[in-house]
């Protein structure tokens, strides 16, 4: 699922998702609801630009001293009757997982939404260790039968419509009446939830992400709009959180401070749903809660990107807003991206992650309009970033071949302006001799790339330079 | 009009962009005629293009080389004035990244960048331009082009501009704010994805109604044309500053010259 990135195939899967028509109708949705619910709920906050920077520095001041905070964090969860497990790798963070599951004899494990386990193929762990993995966000739940990733951080089915859920029920929920109604999406959460209200009674392990962990009490907060997240943390004898470790912040006002802009960037709402705390296990006279309560902290390459110019990404909180404003996004949408993490955060993220040898064709496929940064609510410079992965391309030569020279063949004349100005006079002329009839090339030769899609108009014939000397030589003459 | 005589005329360098240069000349003019009409006086150094392409592919040393250049060139003016919000966004915002740390050039960066500006902003916000005396019959809308917009704010003075201009109805499309899709090399190297983008921005000018699209880079301006053609749309495509100008007599970007009247 998520272990073999296609990533090095964006072009093809891109193709794909430009073919597939029912993908392109869902992308519209994003490309409108998100970005309009963001707006509007934004302006309605006249404090919203300053709670960015405030969220940034929050941010910042954390990475600055990320070690400290993470030994502060270990020491308040013990102190709440928590174990702090920490893992260098995926593999790692799954080995103590399943670990965990398999000494209390586990059968069904239950998952709130949480890309990390995305990240740590964790799933498909579970079930190799003969252990039934639910996810019970009703995104996630949707496509996990299906095998897929999700398409999008905090929407992981948008790409699917109705009808492709309504199949997907009636094939996996066989035990269900073949003749009833599901025709309305009302009828189709009815039953997920009927069928997730047993898996959560019945599990033996609850797994949820994070999108907090607060250093000074020990606490992880995760923010929802269904309920799932509680249900799974709550219900069973053993909850895992499983979390990277730049989700630390100082302070629960910190926190506080940093969802302000989360839900807002995220969905448009002011808040979500349901932000829960949760601080250790069940306690002596607690009604509910675990019996015991695991901190799982991924590193996973995030420690080599301190110090680096890719610190910055550590900011980021999985709003997913980069994401809904990107017309990149919104023209192949997430799977094309090929790995866990889509759109322009998971344009810089991801060849950290998996290498840019593998993951290079996403920090390039960006027409840098700056959007994504316009809106990140950590203020993360994302097309710098990328840029950052196309230098480390280019140093490292793993740009194409076709690029390289086409850019060394035009830097060449670009640096030398008078072979410049004598070269480009002459093509210049030549090609509007070419196109004057028309006025544009259907196709080109050279610039095929361009002229599959679009027309390239034709020069008008001298350049402005070469005008420019003759009408200043006619003045002063 | 501004008072000219108080002051001392600025001395702008005309940053022609190589897009102008090689392509469409004519906007390059219609630049000088409204700097000039503003009070400044303009020339144009020697120059090819202001690196971008290489800063934007990850080569940095001929980002750099290139850069290098065009501070040489430029450092003497007044003021650097650009009819492309991307090329004034270049200098302006990434040259003193390209140079970040260099005792020599850091320094050198940092000050062509505070007097580098795209045209029309520079026409607004530093000269005080508040109209033109231009003609221009019929609706048109204007594609806020990705780099003026976000890293220079170019979005009210194209507009206050516009709206002067006689005869000229601006009505505005949907996702004006939106790419087209253009990004440079990317518009060949993910080909597929650029025409995708550029048909939803096509889709939304036809939708607008309007006769003609303006907007205030090239390149942009290029890809919608040449998109717009593609599609068989008579939708006709100009740089703003032409119709600022009133420099109209050229055909619209892609149009054979007996198109023109």
């Amino acid at each position: 699922m998520t272990a073999h990135p296609t990533s090095p195939r964006f072009k093809d899967n891109a193709r794909k998702a430009l073919d597939d028509a029912q993908l392109q109708k869902a992308l519209g949705n994003v490309r409108q609801n998100f970005i309009e619910r963001r707006a509007a709920v934004a302006a309605k906050l006249p404090e919203f630009e300053a709670l960015r920077d405030s969220a940034r520095d929050i941010k910042n001041h954390t990475l600055e001293n990320l070690d400290l905070y993470l030994e502060r964090y270990e020491d308040a969860v013990t102190k709440a009757g928590g174990q702090v497990h920490w893992a260098r790798t995926a593999a790692e963070a799954r080995e103590a997982i399943v670990g965990i599951c398999k000494r209390v004899g586990a059968k069904t494990v239950t998952k709130g939404k949480s890309m990390i386990s995305e990240e740590i193929a964790l799933n498909d762990a579970i079930e190799a260790a003969g252990m039934q993995a639910v996810e019970t966000d009703l995104g996630e739940y949707i496509i996990q039968p299906r095998h897929e990733a999700p398409s999008h951080i905090i929407a992981p089915a948008v790409h699917l419509n109705a009808t492709q859920v309504e199949s997907d029920f009636r094939k996996h929920h066989t035990h269900l009446d073949p003749n009833r109604d599901l025709s309305q999406p009302t009828q189709l959460l009815t039953e997920a939830r009927t069928i997730l209200r047993e898996k959560f009674l019945a599990a033996d392990v609850g797994i949820t992400g994070a999108n907090f962990l607060i250093a000074e009490t020990g606490t992880s907060i995760i923010v929802t709009n269904e309920g799932n997240g509680d249900l799974t943390q709550t219900l069973p004898k053993i909850h895992i959180v499983i979390a990277s470790i730049e989700k630390v912040v100082p302070t629960l006002e910190d926190a506080s401070q940093i969802l302000r802009v989360l839900a807002r960037s995220a969905t448009g709402q002011e808040m979500s749903v349901y932000t829960t705390f949760s601080t250790g296990p069940r306690r002596p006279g607690d009604v509910d809660g675990p019996e015991e309560y695991h901190v799982v902290l991924l590193d996973n390459g995030r420690s080599a990107m301190l110090g680096t110019e890719f610190q910055e990404m550590l900011r980021c909180i999985r709003c997913g807003a980069c994401m809904n404003h990107c017309p990149v996004y919104h023209a192949v949408g997430g799977h094309a991206y090929g790995w866990v993490y889509p759109g322009p955060m998971g344009a810089v993220l991801t060849p950290t992650l998996i290498g840019v040898d593998k993951g290079g064709h996403l920090p390039n496929a960006s027409t840098f309009c700056g959007r994504c940064e316009s809106v990140c609510p950590v203020r993360i410079p994302l097309p710098k970033l990328m840029r950052h992965w196309r230098e480390r391309e280019f140093e490292r030569h793993l740009t194409p071949a076709t690029v390289r020279s086409g850019l060394g063949f035009w830097a060449f004349f670009a640096k030398r302006p008078a072979l410049y100005r004598l070269a480009t006079g002459l093509a210049m002329r030549g090609l509007a001799r070419l196109g004057k009839a028309k006025g544009r090339f259907t196709s080109l030769p050279f610039a095929s790339g361009w002229t599959d899609h679009r027309d390239f108009p034709a020069p008008q014939g001298k350049t402005f330079q070469q005008q420019w000397k003759a009408r200043r030589n006619g003045r002063s003459a | 009009m501004p008072e000219k005589s108080a002051t001392r005329r600025p001395r702008v360098g005309l940053f022609v962009t190589c897009l102008v240069d090689l392509m469409r000349p004519s906007v390059g003019f219609a630049a000088v005629k409204l700097l000039e009409d503003a009070g400044c006086i303009v020339d144009v150094p020697s120059q090819t293009c202001c690196g971008q392409p290489a800063f934007n592919s990850g080569d940095r040393a001929n980002a750099r080389a290139i850069a290098e250049k065009t501070i040489a060139a430029f450092e003497r003016f007044d003021y650097v004035v650009a009819p492309s919000g991307s090329c004034a966004g270049q200098i302006r915002k990434h040259y003193p990244e390209l140079f970040q740390g260099d005792p020599n050039l850091a320094p050198r960066a940092a000050k062509l960048a505070d007097k580098t500006y795209e045209l029309v902003s520079f026409l607004v916000d530093v000269m005080g331009v508040t109209g033109v005396e231009a003609t221009f019959s019929g609706d048109v809308t204007y594609h806020d082009s990705c780099s003026g917009l976000r890293e220079l704010g170019v979005k009210s003075q194209p507009r206050m501009l516009l709206s002067s201009v006689e005869g000229l109805k601006l009505v505005e499309m949907k996702e004006n704010e939106v790419c087209c899709g253009f990004g440079g090399t990317f518009a060949v190297k993910y080909g597929d994805i650029s025409d995708s983008i550029v048909s939803k921005k096509t889709e939304n000018v036809s939708d607008s109604g309007a006769h003609t699209l303006l907007a205030g880079d090239l390149g942009c301006l290029m890809n919608m044309a040449g998109k717009l053609q593609r599609e068989g749309k008579t939708v006709e495509v100009r740089h703003v500053a032409e119709v600022l100008a009133g420099m109209t007599d050229t055909p619209p970007i892609g149009a054979p010259a007996e198109a023109a009247e």
